[in-house]
């Protein structure tokens, strides 16, 4: 205590103990059993795509990133390539995969500026690419739970770079493709648990909104951005199903099928790209929502998911600037 | 009190610190022994220094004056001790500079006995004969403040004080002397209160105290004269709860406008202790000469809750209550608002609630800066509802007058919830510091 010099720094001299990197390992301690599901549905496949994606994603932020110091420490783009690879049909080729995952990274995100930067979902980033570069490998689905599945690959994933994949024994459509073109609705306690074709990480609702309910436990996940989309599309799709039954599927249907829950849960959720007051994340909220209903029914795709999310992270922005919280001591609100 | 801490009244958002008082919250105040020289700086308030009216190698009994207040908003100073006045000189200061003060020694042998002066008579004082007689005991906030109590006292033209606020929330993390004053002298806080409804003319007034102090919050009711309009009002235990505004949102609900005071809306808010020195020192007619000061963290053998006199070197007080070797940082006042010391040779000040000090074991590095990820937990966390992130992103690019304009900056009160809940370490409140005092400057100058 004599002479000895103390050390200065600004208050607050203490901290929560929140920092990026446990928000981000919490969303992939939240993934693993979504990913492990779709490795029980799936298969090898299904590994394959999530590996393949994980890494290819991890590998193009370090080398994006290692000029300076590399960012992969922060977890980020670990949560990146496992949503990323969730996304994707399982059965695609592993070159396409990677091709994606470099896209994702390197465009979505690092041309941005990097974390926090990125006004795009980095994942969907990755995926719409693929959908528009690969529309077909991207809407050709792998059947789940076939027999074979922990002992072979299909033969698509292994296709040589550039080439053709060639598929074989695929079922032609998810639910929400055989719903809309065909007319037949599958059973909602099959979408809840996931037993059914659709991409790799979409099927099982039930684990996803469970992933969902620990961040928000967790506060690391905005509540009120799931729960906007989701009533928005219940109650969307219920009017129109009680004003025309025969052309519009039930609320639960549209609730549980295609990539709604995954997408309501962790993709718009990713917090760069989403509004940051209350009432902003409902208003994006309601904004996705409503948009998934449209593409759905209306729209030439069979899913409108990633579309929707991806318009509403373009928009999210201008949501922050029309609502800001009220200032204290105010009539105005506090930002532009 | 059986009521369900969710259903006690706050304000909204804030932060929640861990409290770490339990060190020191069960201790009763203890008497500190004087130091060998005490250390008496003219300006322990904010305002005006105050004016010496005693020369170097006169003695003085412990209470004398020793300077005067210069002007309405100053305070003067009285001596902590029976003593000489050794020096009128430089004196080394919290803020680093050294500010001109007067050095005592105390008497050795001296009793001790505090010199009385003129009283103040509660039932035959007027208003202004009260804010004149809380002036001339030197009185300023002892929440940390410092702010000359008197001033705030008197309602602004045109503007009409209903309810006075008590403020016993502290809810600084360690700090437990409200708290202990609030148990240990339910009497003089009422007196100060009778003392403080006349000057202020309001006609009731309310003890705020946060839920994890409910011992005191039954002390005080359980005391509380028959004849006097006071209520005790418990609120939530959260971060900054102690903050005026935040303290009269909760307990009244409604808001001082941006830019306004407490009498805006009819209150007006003093510090618990600062109620309990003025029921302790105006009946007497004496100035204040010691304030409770609660010295503790890790690096603190002997914590507690302890009676100083003002201008105790601070080194001397970390000596007494043992404190270790190899202490590294310490902080005046508590660990979320409160200033981190780059020395130990300050005294112990009227403003001065609690030294927290701690090892190099204790104090980890601070990690580094991200970039901010939009979590919003600073949004979430700003009890002004201000847009920290925003704010943030606008101070590093040196846009100062755009915060300032359009993002309230100069309503940000540095509580520190933001950077305290910030997952990306962003230092936000430091830049905000900054962008007001460049934005004050900048104002000032036009
Ligand atoms: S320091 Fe300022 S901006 Fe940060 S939480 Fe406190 S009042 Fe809000
Ligand atoms: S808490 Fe930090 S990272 Fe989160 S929004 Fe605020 S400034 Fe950005």
């Amino acid at each position: 205590m004599s002479g000895k010099t103390l050390d200065i720094d600004t208050s607050p001299h203490i901290a929560s103990g929140a920092s990026v990197d446990a928000i981000m390992r919490n969303v992939v301690y939240a993934l693993l059993p979504v990913c492990a599901f779709s490795v029980y549905v799936f298969g090898l496949t299904a590994l394959v795509t999530l590996v393949a994606a994980t890494v290819a994603c991890v590998a193009t932020e370090h080398l994006l990133s290692r000029a300076r110091r590399s960012t992969v420490g922060d977890w980020s783009v670990v949560v990146t390539g496992l949503l990323y690879g969730l996304t994707l049909p399982p059965g695609l080729p592993v070159w396409m995969t990677v091709l994606g995952g470099i896209v994702g990274v390197g465009v979505g995100k690092f041309l941005f500026g990097g974390l926090g930067y990125n006004a795009f979902n980095p994942a969907l980033v990755g995926r719409a690419f693929l959908q528009a570069a690969f529309p077909v490998s991207m809407t050709t689905w792998y059947p789940p739970l076939g027999a074979e599945r922990f002992t072979a690959l299909p033969s698509s994933s292994l296709t040589f770079p550039f080439a053709t994949p060639t598929y074989d024994a695929f079922s032609g459509a998810t639910p929400l493709a055989a719903m809309k073109f065909d007319g037949n609705a599958t059973a909602t306690v099959d979408l809840l648990l996931g037993l059914t074709g659709g991409s790799v990480g979409e099927t099982s609702s039930l684990l996803i909104v469970l992933g969902g309910l620990y961040l928000i436990a967790r506060n690391m996940m905005n509540w009120r951005i799931p729960a906007a989309i989701l009533s928005t599309v219940y109650v969307l799709s219920a009017v129109l199903h009680w004003l025309a039954p025969e052309s519009y599927p039930g609320p639960l249907f549209m609730l549980f099928a295609g990539s709604l829950m995954l997408g309501a849960v962790f993709m718009a959720t990713d917090m760069v790209a989403s509004p940051m007051t209350s009432a902003g994340c409902w208003l994006y909220g309601v904004l996705i929502g409503a948009l998934v209903v449209v593409i759905r029914l209306w729209g030439g795709l069979p899913e409108g998911v990633m579309y929707a999310i991806l318009f509403a992270n373009a928009v999210s922005p201008h949501i922050d600037g029309l609502i800001q919280p009220r200032v204290y001591g105010t009539a105005g609100r506090g930002g532009t | 009190m059986a009521v369900p801490v969710s259903r006690y009244p706050t304000f909204s958002h804030g932060v929640h610190p861990p409290e770490s008082k339990d060190d020191t919250r069960g201790l009763p105040i203890r008497q500190f022994p004087f130091a060998p020289s005490l250390v008496i700086p003219l300006a322990q308030h904010i305002g005006k220094p105050s004016v010496p009216v005693v020369r170097e190698g006169q003695e003085v009994a412990r209470g004398q004056l020793l300077a005067e207040a210069d002007g309405f908003v100053s305070v003067p100073q009285h001596s902590p001790a029976s003593g000489v006045v050794r020096r009128i000189g430089l004196v080394p200061s919290i803020a680093g500079k050294m500010v001109t003060g007067i050095y005592i020694e105390p008497f050795p042998g001296s009793s001790q006995e505090v010199a009385e002066g003129e009283r103040c008579d509660l039932d035959t004082a007027t208003p202004d004969e009260i804010i004149a007689a809380i002036q001339s005991a030197g009185v300023v906030g002892l929440g940390g403040a410092a702010f000359p109590t008197h001033v705030k006292l008197r309602a602004p033209e045109g503007k009409h004080i209903d309810t006075l606020i008590l403020n016993g929330i502290e809810c600084e993390p360690y700090l437990t002397t409200d708290h202990r004053v609030m148990l240990e002298q339910t009497a003089d806080v009422h007196v100060g209160i009778r003392y403080l409804l006349k000057a202020t003319g309001a006609e009731r007034a309310i003890i705020g105290i946060e839920a994890n102090k409910l011992d005191a919050a039954e002390a005080l009711e359980a005391a509380i004269p028959e004849d006097l309009p006071v209520t005790v009002g418990v609120v939530q235990v959260k971060y900054p709860q102690g903050a005026e505004k935040m303290l009269i949102t909760a307990l009244l609900g409604s808001e001082v406008p941006s830019g306004g005071l407490p009498a805006d809306v009819g209150a007006v808010v003093v510090n618990v202790a600062t109620a309990a020195e003025i029921g302790r020192l105006l009946p007497h007619g004496r100035g204040i000469q010691e304030r409770v000061v609660t010295l503790t963290g890790p690096a603190v053998r002997r914590k507690g809750n302890y009676r100083i006199p003002i201008g105790t070197p601070l080194r001397f007080a970390l000596e007494h209550v043992e404190a270790s070797e190899d202490v590294s940082r310490v902080f005046l006042g508590g660990p979320m608002m409160g200033q981190a010391l780059s020395s130990l040779d300050i005294p112990i000040t009227k403003g001065t609630s609690g030294f927290v000090a701690f090892t190099e074991r204790e104090t980890g590095r601070q990690p580094p800066e991200y970039p901010c990820i939009r979590c919003a937990y600073c949004v979430d966390a700003c009890p002004i509802h201000l847009n920290p992130s925003q704010l943030g992103l606008l101070a590093k690019i040196g846009d100062y007058e755009r915060m300032a304009d359009e993002l309230h900056l100069m309503d940000c009160f540095e509580c520190g919830s933001c950077s305290y809940v910030c997952p990306s370490h962003i230092p936000l409140v430091q830049r905000f510091r900054l962008a007001k005092s460049v934005v004050r400057e900048r104002r000032a100058a036009e």
